[in-house]
């Protein structure tokens, strides 16, 4: 069980008396593709929040290869190198697209103050390397040529592909995204599969998925762990899952 | 040991006159952060114009030859609710309203605005020095030991802890009861969801206003009584003080303003009493940057979470 | 066309504003003498209440035929009136000649103008550093900071205190000044930047008037409410040859006042002349504003500069992305505040007399007033403002009674009409070039 990169345990969040999440586990492998399906306010985006530090959990354990990180602060999470997006596309609106990818990059660039003011060499050769980095990116995700662009204009779909590269300039080990196929027409939903498969294969990401589209999360999930009221509800392939009579019935319940 | 129990209580009961009308004043900040989660920087100009206008029917009454204590002041208090109830009402029409819904420093901006302009407009009509009027109201009772240090209960104080208490009153009925104090009720737990349900949320903001600004008059003719005095700039620190004891209170909740006030009164009468008049306003400020630091949700206050 | 509701509302407007007016405008209160009395006000104020009530009514009434007579007229869009060249290497070119050109302008300007105009021509520069400076903070970072003043103050008793106490010169103090000020922000903001931005405005102003408070009081250190007197004024530097080679500070009375100092007109052998000094003060004025303005430009371009607009966008996603939001705040309230420090020693030098009455809530509120009109963020922009807003009251005396009424009308106005300002901040945009 070592081996996990993303180890969850018992989590449990309570607001007030709600319990919004309640004993959820769940880990992730490397290079393992995992998502979490389960009704609207199952508490999906709860975990997430937990998870990725927003909230502290009331109850329950987070590792991150192997280190102990429930309770941290949000962005201490971040930079151990777990990075996530929302489900509402969350952008430096006002900002460029190649912009938002260099705030990405804070931490990776030069922000001495003196050195910004002198220009020295140390600093210019950091701005060109995180320039250079963020292209390379957005050729990725087929966004160079609107760089320059403000990323406010950009499509739904753009918006959601920019996020997407904006975690990955930041160089994370585990990328969680939030219903990144929300709002995506079919062909756009087919790139997006495309990419997370890439990102996997290809830079040894291991990805943790919220997602309603059924294609994209069958398609792609190694494991799938379905909640369900906060509660875990099954968990397994998706083929396991698929079969999965409780499942149907909590998704054929909620209609 | 008499003696110095005796000045405890006298500070206590200093504290809790003055504590009262922070109280009665934090009403305005803490209704209108409930309803529409802005600080209403101009309030404290509102409790200053109270207290100028009743400062003016006053004069205004005893002029016109009605000198019956009673009716001069229930007639200067009604007058001047009404009039910085106005004042109330137009500061919202004219600086917030047309804000409403975007960020949240704009609207506090123009209400600093709106301070600035309102009591800059008094300076200016009224002159900056100060005015008095001659105590109106004598009488007090002293107790304890006739050869040492006495504690004194001033009429003056009792009339401010009565009015405190029926005005209090009179809002919570207010608030609990009537169809308007339901709505606001509504509309301080989710405006959207009011306005929906076919709530008037713009008459209750109005509404809102109103009330703070009636309830700030009501403090300015007792404290102006009290003190004899007024100027322009007796607003902004007013202000600023019962706009901590609504944060101490818990912002949003209006028994906690009341707690607030009155417990910031009494912090702020022993603290001279006890330590330093010259700090005084350093303590209370220094007790509101703890609050926020340590405590934001006050002593009553809901806590929020953040929507992701 | 015109519907009775419309009637009822004017009527309810017009009658309001005479219930706003009268109490306080129509009637004025006199206490001095033997019994309080109400004055009548004169007929003119009489007749502009009326006036003014009978205004509002229509202007309810025709509200709609005002409005779409209004929005007829374009908003002015002051930007677009500006030729900007569409490349990024073309408008820094056109950028940079320009502020040659300013800078040109502003240092040759004294020596043709009157003594009056170069000394409130300083007092406008430093209205200008305090309001570039404040600009880091609220247009920059976007955290209203109402207690702005409290940096100044330091800044300005840290040049009092260290040349009265040690007798230390104003070029040492100058930095020190900022560093003592940016230590300030550096304190007080650490507990508060995680503060909601309304609580943090309100915060920072429990500072500000904490700080008076404490200047007031601590009358031993700081003289209190009387203030410290006889500061001196900056020296120049210059070079001795004579009796042996040295650095030596030029004063700029009739007699040097500080031993080893050497008197200006001495040193250059010309005939004594007060202007001399307003001249240098206010050229030393235009050097530290335009090492501001340098300063602020860099920073904008840096990465701290670009983490402070994405913090003011989307904190949320900013932490997401693991950028430290207190410590991107900090950097801009401690550098914020180190340009009142400087400001504030300059003050002192120019003025050799401060008292806590300079550092009240109402010098902030100015200050915020010149970031709000000037547009927040725009550099440009704030030093219009801080012209219009010194110049002004200066000009015209009348309006001197009226300036903070004004002030107040504006910001109010400002944030209806045009909350990001006059000049909106058009960040620099970094572009990306293909190789």
């Amino acid at each position: 069980m070592t081996d996990l990169i993303l180890d969850v345990k018992n989590l449990s969040m309570q607001f007030g008396g709600l319990m919004a999440v309640d004993g959820v586990s769940l880990g992730i492998g490397d290079k393992q593709i995992v998502s979490v399906i389960g009704p609207n306010g199952a508490g999906k985006t709860t975990v997430f929040n937990c998870i990725s530090g927003f909230y502290t959990p009331t109850g329950g354990e987070v590792r991150f290869q192997g280190q102990e990180i429930q309770g941290l602060p949000d962005f201490k999470i971040s930079r151990l190198g777990m990075v996530r997006t929302f489900q509402h596309v969350r952008l430096f609106s006002n900002m460029t697209v190649i912009e938002n990818l260099l705030v990405a990059q804070h931490r990776h660039v030069n922000t001495n103050l003196l050195s910004g003011l002198f220009k020295t060499p140390d600093y210019k050769r950091k701005e060109k390397e995180a320039m250079d980095y963020a292209a390379y990116w957005l050729r990725k995700v087929n966004l160079l040529d609107l760089a320059n662009r403000e990323s406010g204009n950009l499509s739904y779909g753009q918006q959601r592909r920019l996020e997407i590269a904006r975690c990955m300039v930041t160089k994370p080990q585990l990328l969680m995204l939030d219903e990144p196929a929300a709002g995506l027409n079919p062909n756009e939903t087919n790139e997006l599969d495309n990419l997370i498969v890439s990102l996997k294969e290809d830079y040894n990401v291991s990805i943790l998925l919220i997602e309603h589209d059924m294609g994209l999360v069958m398609g792609i999930s190694d494991i799938i762990y379905v909640i369900n009221q906060g509660r875990p509800l099954a968990s397994g392939t998706p083929d396991e899952i698929k079969a999965n009579p409780q499942v149907i019935k909590a998704y054929l319940g909620e209609s | 040991m008499v003696e110095a129990s005796l000045y405890f209580i006298q500070q206590l009961l200093n504290g809790l006159t003055i504590g009262s009308t922070y109280a009665l004043i934090a009403i305005g900040y803490t209704m209108v952060y409930g309803i529409i989660g802005m600080i209403n920087f101009a309030h404290g100009e509102i409790y200053m114009i109270g207290m100028y206008v009743s400062f003016v029917a006053i004069t205004g009454l005893m002029m016109a030859g009605i000198t019956f204590l009673p009716v001069v002041l229930l007639l200067a208090l009604a007058f001047s609710m009404f009039v910085s109830s106005t004042y109330g009402w137009a500061v919202e029409r004219v600086a917030y309203r047309p804000l409403r819904g975007g960020n949240r420093l704009i609207p506090l901006i123009s209400a600093i605005g709106m301070s600035i302009f309102l009591q800059n407009y008094v300076r200016l009509a009224q002159g900056s020095r100060d005015v008095a009027i001659p105590s109106l109201i004598e009488g007090n009772w002293s107790f304890g030991p006739a050869d040492g240090f006495q504690a004194t209960v001033s009429l003056m104080q009792v009339i401010i802890w009565i009015s405190t208490v029926i005005s209090m009153f009179a809002l919570t009925q207010f608030i609990a009861r009537s169809k308007t104090g339901k709505a606001c009720r509504a509309v301080a737990e989710d405006l959207k969801m009011a306005n929906l349900l076919g709530i008037d949320t713009n008459r209750v903001i109005s509404v809102t206003f109103i009330i703070g600004a009636a309830l700030a008059a009501v403090a300015g003719l007792l404290l102006g009584l009290y003190y004899g005095v007024a100027n322009p700039f007796v607003g902004f620190i007013a202000g600023l003080k019962a706009f901590t004891a609504a944060v101490l209170g818990g912002i949003g909740s209006i028994p906690g303003a009341m707690l607030g006030g009155l417990l910031l009164g009494v912090t702020e009468s022993m603290t001279g009493a006890y330590f330093s008049t010259e700090y005084k306003d350093v303590v209370s400020f220094g007790l509101l940057v703890l609050i926020l630091l340590f405590r934001p949700t006050g002593l009553l206050g809901k806590p929020e979470v953040e929507k992701i | 066309m015109i519907s009775q509701e419309k009637i009822i509302h004017g009527l309810i407007a017009a009658i309001a504003t005479l219930v706003l007016a009268f109490p306080l405008l129509g009637v004025k209160l006199v206490t001095d003498g033997i019994s309080p009395h109400l004055e009548n006000a004169d007929t003119n104020t009489i007749v502009s209440i009326l006036v003014a009530s009978l205004a509002v009514f229509f202007v309810q009434v025709f509200k709609d035929h005002l409005s779409s007579a209004f929005s007829a007229i374009p908003r002015p869009d002051l930007l677009s009136k500006i030729p900007r060249p569409t490349t990024t290497s073309g408008r820094d070119k056109a950028e940079k000649i320009a502020t040659m050109l300013l800078i040109a302008f502003a240092l040759a300007w004294p020596f043709a103008a009157s003594r009056g105009s170069v000394d409130l021509a300083t007092l406008v520069l430093i209205y200008v550093m305090l309001g570039l400076g404040l600009n880091i903070v609220v247009g920059l970072a976007g955290l209203l900071d109402l207690g702005y003043v409290a940096f100044y103050a330091v800044g300005a008793y840290s040049y009092a205190l260290l040349s009265d106490y040690y007798g230390l010169s104003f070029w040492v103090c100058l930095p020190i000044a900022g560093l003592l000020a940016a230590a300030f922000g550096f304190l007080l903001g650490f507990p508060v930047l995680r503060l909601r931005g309304d609580y943090l405005a309100i915060v920072t102003l429990g500072f500000g008037e904490i700080i008076r408070i404490m200047i007031n009081n601590l009358t031993s250190l700081t003289g209190g409410p009387n203030g410290i007197g006889n500061i001196p004024k900056p020296t120049l530097p210059a070079i001795q040859t004579e009796p042996d080679l040295a650095l030596v500070g030029l004063e700029f009375g009739k007699r040097a006042k500080t031993e080893g100092n050497i008197p200006f007109h001495e040193y250059f052998g010309i005939a004594y002349d007060g202007s001399y000094k307003v001249i240098f003060l206010y050229l030393l004025a235009v050097l530290l504003v335009v090492f501001t303005i340098y300063v602020i430009r860099r920073l904008v371009r840096m990465p701290v500069g670009r983490a402070w607009e994405a913090l003011r966008e989307d904190e949320i996603a900013c932490r997401s992305l693991g950028l430290n939001r207190t410590a991107i705040k900090l950097s801009a309230f401690t550098m914020g505040a180190s340009f009142a420090g400087f400001a504030g020693a300059f003050f002192a030098a120019r003025q050799g007399f401060i008292s806590p009455e300079s550092f009240t809530f109402i010098e902030s509120a100015i200050i915020l007033a010149i970031v709000v009109l000037g547009g927040m963020g725009s550099q440009f922009g704030i030093i219009l403002a801080a012209i219009a807003m010194t110049v002004l009251p200066e000009i015209a005396r009348e309006f001197q009674e009226y300036r903070m009424l004004l002030f107040g009308v504006m910001m109010v106005f400002m944030m209806i009409w045009r909350p990001q300002g006059l000049l909106p901040a058009k960040r620099p945009q970094l572009e990306m070039t293909h190789d």
